[in-house]
This record gives C-alpha cells, structure tokens and sequence, in this order.
C-alpha cells in the first residue's frame, strides 16, 4: 500500500497533472466514464479506477495494467465527466510514464504495433499499410492472421503493394531526430 | 474555387475510394483540389504517446507545407488527419514557445494562415445546401441510411457538431433523398486500430454497431472515416464466423452516396471497392441501373 507510506501523497498525481495539465484529484468517483466507456468489458483497471489510483498514489498497479493501451481514445469519458477531466489525456500520459518506467507492459503487442507504425513513417515520411500490417504479424509470428482477409482487399484495389515515399525524406528524418519524447520533461 | 486538399495515407491504400468519390464529387461541383505538396503522416495515434514533439511536429511540417503552396484552406477527409492539422494550429497560436520550438524542429516557420476543414463541415459551410441541391441528378429514392460518425465529433480541436447526436451527415443525406435514421450507435467506437491488435474488442464493438443498424431497418450505412469503413466492411465475415451474425450491410463512404446523387460512374466513385457490394442495392432502390 504505497499510499499509506508516501511522503509525498499527490506525487503521481502532480507528474500526471504536469504532463497533461489534466487533475484526477477533481475526480469524484461518479463512475459516468467507465459506464461509458465502450472497452471497458475489456479493461483490467476501469476508468474511474485509474483516476482513484491516481488518487491514492498507486502509480505502480497503472504503469502495468493493460487499460492504458486498450483505450482506443475514442473521448467519451473525457466528454462526458461532469468535472470536465479530460481523461483520454490522463490515459496518453500513463503510457508516457509506462514507457519511461522501463518495465514490463501491460499490452506489448500494441506497443509494438505503434512502433513499427512510427517506423514506416520515418522510412517512408508516410505509412504503408500493408507493410505494417505484414511487419506486425511477423513479429509477432502470426503471418497468417488477418491474411483470409487478403483475396477480398486485393481484389478491391485496396491493397498499396508498393506504398509511396515522399521527396524529402532527410527532411523527415532531421524531425525525428530533433523531437524529444516528452514537452514537458 | 480553389481548395487545399491533405488526402492522408489511408485514402493512397485501403480507402482509395474515399480519395476517388471526393475528387469526383468536388469536380461535379467545380471545386479545384489542390493536394499539399510532398506531405507527409500526420502521426496518427501512435505519435502521440511514442514522441510528443514528433506528434506535433509532423503535422506542423504540413502546415507549413500548404502555405508555402498559398493554400488557406485545406480539407482532410481522415478525421485523424483532420484533427491533427486542427490542434496543432491551434495550439501553436497559443503558445510561442511551442511555435518556435516546433519552428526549430521543422527548420521552417508556419505563420499560421491555413484553416483546416474535414468534408463535413466545408460541405456545410463552403458548399452549401444549395451549391449541393444544384448538383444532385437523381434521388436515394428513400435509402434508408443510418449515418455513422464514431468518434470523429470528439476528437481535439474538432467542433463541427453536437458531440453525441451529430447531424450534418443526416441533414446532406436527407438532402439527396435518403432517409437518414434516427439510432442508438451514431457515435459508438469502430475500435480504431484494436482491429489488428486485439481484434477481439473490434469485432465486439463492431457487432453491436451492425445489429443497431440492422434493427432499425438501415439499408446501408455512411461514414466519413477510413478507420470506420475499414472496420465496418471487412470484419463482416469475421463477425459471422465469431457471432454466427449474417448483415451484409454495405457501408458507404458519404461522398460515395452524393456522387451516386450527381450521378456519377459507380468505378469512377470506387464503389466496386467496397467488401460489401452494394450494387443490387441500390439497382433495387432504382438510384443505378443494371
């Protein structure tokens, strides 16, 4: 019980707060944005929860739940708290301290597809789907799920074989470079 | 008239007919597209939590990419895209230190002229009702539509309608003749890119927005999202196989059902594109003939 320990109660609280400009402390336990929240069937920590933990500084139960990435940001918590909490936001940043905390993730597999959207970009300016669909399921040695799906999408025209590259790639390459990970460190 | 146009990655690919019905229906309308010079990803989802200042810095690059080109309006028919290009404009003329940091990380200035638009709301307030109504040639015939938005009404810096009833598909569709369906999953979550990750949840939600539709006698339902269309339109037979569900309701992007108005080509408008072919449909409802 890291709460009953801290020093410092609202230390979780405060970062979140500093990163997002988003105070769980106004949360009143009304339970709107879990009622809401269309995954939550899904969720291992409900969404009103991940605002108590904040609350009572339990940063440890959230940086490895699998909430934060199963949160497919759709905002209907967020539009719909009567204290006006953004709380998609408060989500993004728990899987910015999750990452920084280096530890074990609550869902890699999302994770890992994020990253190799990223890359696409970074190679290409834009994303291949194919590609990072094909990419994904290879490292996650599943080639063939979703591939029943490849007749139909090809015989659509929906399938870009060869993706585009844009002109100024090194350009692209220098943002990614140049950007750091978080605004406000 | 001239118009900025960010067609975003989805509609070079899977949502090539969102692209093609948009070029079309704009051309029947004499509205010139001019596609931002050498863009680039807006970032999407992923940008935001992997690298904050990349997240902002990609779409700022965009940015400044369509006013180099003298474009002061640009339309991003991807909501994602939309929201992106939207935000970062407005969080830049708020903050200078955030302009000119991403100023540095771009090695370019945005001054801040460029006014970004999704197909709805410059349809509403560009176009107009009756810049439309002079274009439709034929009517829906009474398709009955239920209009989609998920989660696009929400998304930061977009505030184009009512949060959670949104309107402005229903109002165009009722101006082509359809009958836009009052329903319970208008803004409900398609599951975005959960299709691929844990495509379980996706198939769950999707479900549930199909059988809403499918109970209130939708014929067919429109989108305006790429991620939603995909989403809708090939996970159908997945549902079946998972649910043991039969819908085969095609899922129609809306610029797809306007240019069907206009009466234009059905390829020329990338309906031989769609999963769900909603060919007999509409020869059915007497919008096509055989």
């Amino acid at each position: 019980m890291s709460y009953l320990n801290s020093q410092d109660i609202h230390q979780f609280r405060n970062r979140i707060l500093s990163i997002s400009g988003e105070d769980a402390s106004k949360c009143i336990q009304c339970g709107k944005c879990s009622a809401g929240c269309p995954i939550s069937p899904e969720m291992d920590v409900q969404p009103n929860q991940v605002l108590r933990l904040i609350q009572i500084n339990d940063p440890d139960a959230l940086l490895r739940c699998s909430t934060i990435w199963i949160c497919a940001s759709c905002q209907t918590c967020s539009v719909r708290c009567p204290e006006e909490i953004d709380i998609a936001k408060i989500m993004d940043s728990i899987r910015k301290l999750a990452l920084e905390a280096k530890g074990p993730l609550g869902e890699e597999n999302v994770v890992k597809f994020d990253e190799i959207f990223l890359d696409s970009i970074r190679k290409r300016g834009r994303v291949h789907e194919l590609e990072l669909v094909m990419k994904y399921n290879l490292a996650l040695r599943q080639p063939f799920k979703d591939a029943h799906l490849g007749p139909v999408m090809f015989a659509r025209g929906k399938l870009g074989f060869l993706g585009h590259k844009i002109k100024e790639l090194g350009k692209i390459k220098e943002i990614f470079q140049n950007s750091k990970r978080l605004l406000k460190p | 008239m001239q118009v900025g146009y960010y067609p975003g990655c989805s509609l070079e690919s899977s949502a090539k007919e969102f692209d093609l019905s948009i070029r079309a229906i704009f051309q029947a309308m004499e509205v010139s597209l001019k596609e931002i010079p050498d863009w680039n990803c807006c970032g999407a989802s992923p940008a935001h939590y992997l690298n904050e200042e990349l997240a902002m810095a990609l779409p700022y690059r965009n940015l400044v990419k369509a006013e180099e080109a003298g474009l002061d309006r640009v339309i991003s028919p991807c909501p994602a895209c939309y929201s992106h290009l939207k935000h970062v404009h407005e969080e830049v003329s708020k903050e200078r230190h955030l302009a000119e940091r991403l100023g540095t990380i771009v090695g370019k200035r945005y001054k801040g002229g460029v006014v970004s638009k999704h197909l709805l709301d410059f349809l509403k307030e560009d176009i107009g009702s009756e810049r439309l109504k002079t274009s439709i040639k034929v009517s829906l015939n009474g398709l009955k539509v239920a209009s989609y938005y998920g989660c696009l009404t929400r998304l930061p810096g977009v505030d184009i309608d009512d949060l959670e009833n949104p309107i402005l598909m229903d109002e165009i569709i009722g101006a082509l003749g359809g009958e836009p369906l009052d329903w319970s999953h208008k803004t409900e979550c398609c599951g975005a890119s959960l299709s691929v990750s844990r495509t379980e949840i996706a198939l769950r939600l999707v479900n549930a927005i199909l059988e809403a539709a499918k109970g209130r006698g939708a014929d067919c339902i429109a989108v305006a999202c790429p991620l939603c269309q995909s989403n809708l339109d090939t996970r159908q037979g997945d549902i079946h196989k998972k649910y043991g569900t039969t819908y085969g309701i095609p899922i129609l992007y809306l610029s797809q059902l306007i240019g069907l108005a206009q009466k234009l080509d059905y390829s020329q408008l990338g309906l031989d594109r769609l999963v769900i072919t909603p060919k007999n449909l509409l020869i059915e409802k007497g919008i096509i003939e055989k």
